[in-house]
């Protein structure tokens, strides 16, 4: 398996009705890699983390995740959705379950694991996400920064092989944007392969092993952080950089 | 217990001629209780039913049959729109008169359905127009990233209606659905029109003998507001009990 | 897992929309439609169960098309009786509802509490007791000096239905008050609008669009509920429609009778909740 992509997005394309959104995307992501995804809103971002996902399925081209067909009518999205977690700007926590419910729920109705070990497990993670207190708390009552830590956690119950963030710090104030980043920062570190979609500059060239500037639904340019943010040598994603940075 | 009440309203009956004579008359107040047990039968019946017509209903508006949409769009503004109590008559008389009658055991002929039959059907129609009505706007209020959200950790689309969707939406829906519930109680004196005995009609059976129509007024309006109360409080509780700390739907 | 080659799937993935979704498209279809089919459906569907039920007769007799035509100016003159009803109760319902509303926000707290309670108290009471109760206890006459003013039944009844319009009035003049946030009667008073100029030129100018959809709403159910007096003696086309089918004494007649009845009411009524719900639409948008 070794050099083999866990990732695979070959050639997609993606339009709504008339609307093309993603023209030509190609990405090969492997085992451990945090792959940042950068571009003007409206570039497809979104969309293309979705896609990978299964929550909309691809006009053509194939992506495959760790042997998974995506773009195949017959997919087994249960067997997908158990490989891959996503994690939304908008937390999209249940409101009418507590935390610790939040993210047990989905190992005991979806995997069909044991109360008791989804229960611990979801202790472990909620320590891990630093919010241990936090536990009996319905979503209304937490912060923006702890809901998405809820819901970061919420996904790494399901012990997913890659996680999908999108632009998951947008909607947080500049103190709990920090809780946030920290997390992801240690999951990366960790091994955990990562697609993060993100304004924050400054974390993706720390955390990045690779960094893709998307903009028209097209991958315009791609390298490392070091290429991209101090060498970039396409003029769109100079100027996109010279407006956020 | 109920003898000092009694004397007392008999008292009141003979020097003041207010005449409650269900506080003290034996028949009538069998007859009043009887209608009021009928009247509460009624009503959780209909609420019973009509909150299934509503979710059936519901579920199917969100089918993927068009017939199966466009019945039920058609059910919801047929029933909304036109009177309940022609609406009663047209079961009562119009349906019953196409269905086969049964020989009971004095030879003669009966209904299959029995006028607390059909205005058991009927209300529960009427009010289950409009529970699909309210339960389908409660659907469409729960955001769809939170349906998103459950997709994406592998919830199938049965599961994600049992364990995120009807919950959300069922809170959105009780002021609602707790309205029409007490439209519906106040509805199920239409009954009277077919002979149903309930409460309005055991009332009149009673003013008609004792000819005190003023105080038997009273009596049924204190009632029924007290019945619509109860009803009230007891939705409110349930509003209560099923509030989540820090949400605002 | 078939391995199918990348390029040959668009066909194949067109996409399905997720059942959850609002269908805006679809509603609008139906409702442009449904009053036609609805109309025209279900009396041909009615003629025809009962025609078929007939076909076995044994006697000749007119055809329910004919009976029926016979009838209907009649049972029609009946319902422009319940329109009638309907617009002098809600005149009615609607002067006194909006006393009563703005007596529940008065500052003297007696009307306030007085104005709430018979609001409470009419709203929540079953609309065909109410009936009852003022067909009852009015008077058949009112003697006002030496003055006598007869109340025909037809004026009490009017009377019993505007009560419980009037304490639905109240309540949508209430709410409609009540949803102007209290920062716009801040601001006026800053500028030293006396309470009343607050009430008239401020806050009711801004409440009256809200009022306007459930205020027609109120109107389409008072409309239902004139057929109530046919309970109490009074004709109407509920009580002439039963009147014809006793006098034709034919079991057939009685789906496509009352169907008919059934239809005058929604051709009536549906359209006034249509128009309700566009204007309610155009206020959530302004908002
Ligand atoms: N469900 C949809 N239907 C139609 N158009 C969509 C849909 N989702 C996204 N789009 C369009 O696709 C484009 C890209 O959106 P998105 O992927 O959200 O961009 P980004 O995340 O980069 O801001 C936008 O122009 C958006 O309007
Ligand atoms: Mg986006």
């Amino acid at each position: 398996m070794l050099g083999q992509p866990l990732i695979e997005i070959d050639h997609v394309e993606k339009s709504f009705h008339n609307t093309v959104v993603l023209r030509d995307i190609s990405m090969k992501i492997t085992k451990g890699e945090c792959a940042c995804i950068i571009g003007p809103s409206g570039s497809g971002k979104s969309t293309l983390l979705r896609c990978i996902n299964a929550l909309v399925p691809v006009s053509r081209g194939s992506i495959i995740v760790d042997g998974i067909q995506v773009n195949d009518p017959n997919l087994d999205k249960l067997a997908l959705r158990r490989k891959v977690g996503i994690v939304f700007q908008q937390y999209n926590l249940f409101p009418h379950k507590t935390a610790i419910q939040n993210i047990a729920m989905a190992p005991i109705n979806v995997l069909g694991r044991p109360k008791e070990e989804s229960y611990e497990r979801a202790r472990q993670l909620l320590a891990k996400v630093k919010l241990s207190e936090k536990a009996d708390a319905y979503p209304g009552e937490l912060s923006g920064g702890q809901q998405q830590r809820v819901a970061i956690a919420r996904s790494l119950a399901m012990n997913p092989l890659v996680m999908l963030f999108d632009e998951v710090t947008a909607a947080l104030d500049p103190e709990t944007k920090k809780e946030v980043l920290f997390t992801i920062r240690d999951l990366a570190a960790e091994g955990m392969t990562c697609i993060l979609v993100t304004h924050e500059m400054g974390f993706a060239s720390e955390v990045a092993d690779h960094v893709y500037f998307t903009d028209g639904g097209m991958i315009v340019e791609s390298g490392t952080p070091t290429d991209i943010f101090k060498a970039a040598q396409n003029d769109r994603t100079r100027a996109f950089l010279s407006q956020v940075l | 217990m109920m003898e000092p009440i009694a004397r007392w309203f008999k008292w009141l009956s003979s020097t003041h001629g207010l005449n409650y004579s269900v506080f003290f008359d034996n028949y009538d107040q069998t007859l009043f209780l009887k209608g009021l047990q009928t009247t509460i039968f009624l009503s959780l019946a209909c609420i019973f039913l009509s909150i299934m017509v509503g979710l059936i209903g519901a579920w199917l508006q969100g089918s993927r049959l068009r017939a199966a949409r466009i019945g039920t769009a058609m059910f919801v503004q047929f029933f909304r729109n036109t009177p309940p109590l022609v609406q009663l008559a047209f079961f009562y008389y119009a349906v019953s008169s196409l269905l086969p009658t049964l020989t009971d055991q004095f030879g003669a002929q009966a209904p299959i359905i029995n006028n607390l039959g059909w205005a058991i059907i009927s209300f529960s129609l009427f009010a289950g127009a409009f529970n699909i009505e309210i339960f389908r706007s409660g659907i469409e209020a729960v955001p769809t990233a939170m349906t998103e959200a459950a997709e994406s950790l592998g919830y199938t689309r049965f599961q994600i209606y049992r364990i995120v969707v009807v919950p959300i939406a069922f809170r959105i829906c009780l002021p609602s659905l707790g309205n029409n519930l007490v439209n519906l109680v106040k509805t199920t004196t239409l009954a009277y029109a077919i002979g149903v005995p309930e409460l309005l009609y055991a009332s009149a059976q009673i003013w008609s003998e004792a000819m005190n129509v003023r105080e038997m007024m009273v009596l049924l309006l204190i009632t029924y507001v007290a019945l619509v109360a109860v009803l009230v409080g007891l939705m409110q509780r349930w509003e209560r009990s099923l509030r989540i700390p820090g949400y605002i739907a | 897992m078939k391995a199918l080659p990348p390029n040959s799937l668009p066909v194949l993935l067109t996409p399905t929309r997720p059942a959850l979704e609002p269908l805006p498209a679809f509603t609008t279809f139906v409702q442009s439609r449904a009053l036609a089919i609805i109309l025209v459906g279900g009396f041909i569907l009615s003629c025809g169960i009962s025609a078929a039920l007939s076909a076995g007769a044994t006697q000749p007799q007119p055809s329910i098309l004919d009976v029926l035509l016979k009838w209907a100016p009649l049972i029609g003159g009946g319902f422009l009786f319940n329109i009638a009803v309907s617009i002098a109760s809600m005149a009615i319902g609607t002067l006194s509802g909006v006393l009563l509303g703005l007596g529940q926000i008065s500052p003297s707290r007696p009307i306030a509490k007085i104005s709430w309670f018979l609001t409470q108290f009419f709203r929540n009471s079953p609309w065909l007791v109410l009936l009852f109760f003022v067909m009852f206890l009015l008077p058949f006459e009112l003697k006002l000096g030496s003055l006598t003013l007869p109340l025909p039944a037809w004026f009490k009844a009017i009377i019993g239905l505007a009560l419980p319009v009037m304490a639905n009035v109240a309540e949508i003049v209430r709410g409609g008050i009540k949803s102007i946030p209290f920062s716009q009667w801040e601001s006026a008073e800053s500028l030293a609008f006396s309470r009343r100029q607050i009430l008239w030129q401020i806050i009711l100018p801004q409440a009256f669009k809200r009022m306007i959809p459930p205020w027609m709403n109120l109107y389409a159910i008072l409309t239902m509920a004139t057929t109530l007096i046919s309970v109490v003696g009074i004709q109407d086309s509920m009580t002439l429609t039963k009147a014809a089918l006793v006098a034709e004494g034919r079991l057939d007649l009685y789906l496509p009778f009352y169907t008919m009845l059934l239809l005058m009411f929604f051709a009536y009524c549906y359209p006034i909740a249509r128009l309700t719900q566009s204007l309610e639409r155009r206020v959530a948008v302004k908002f």
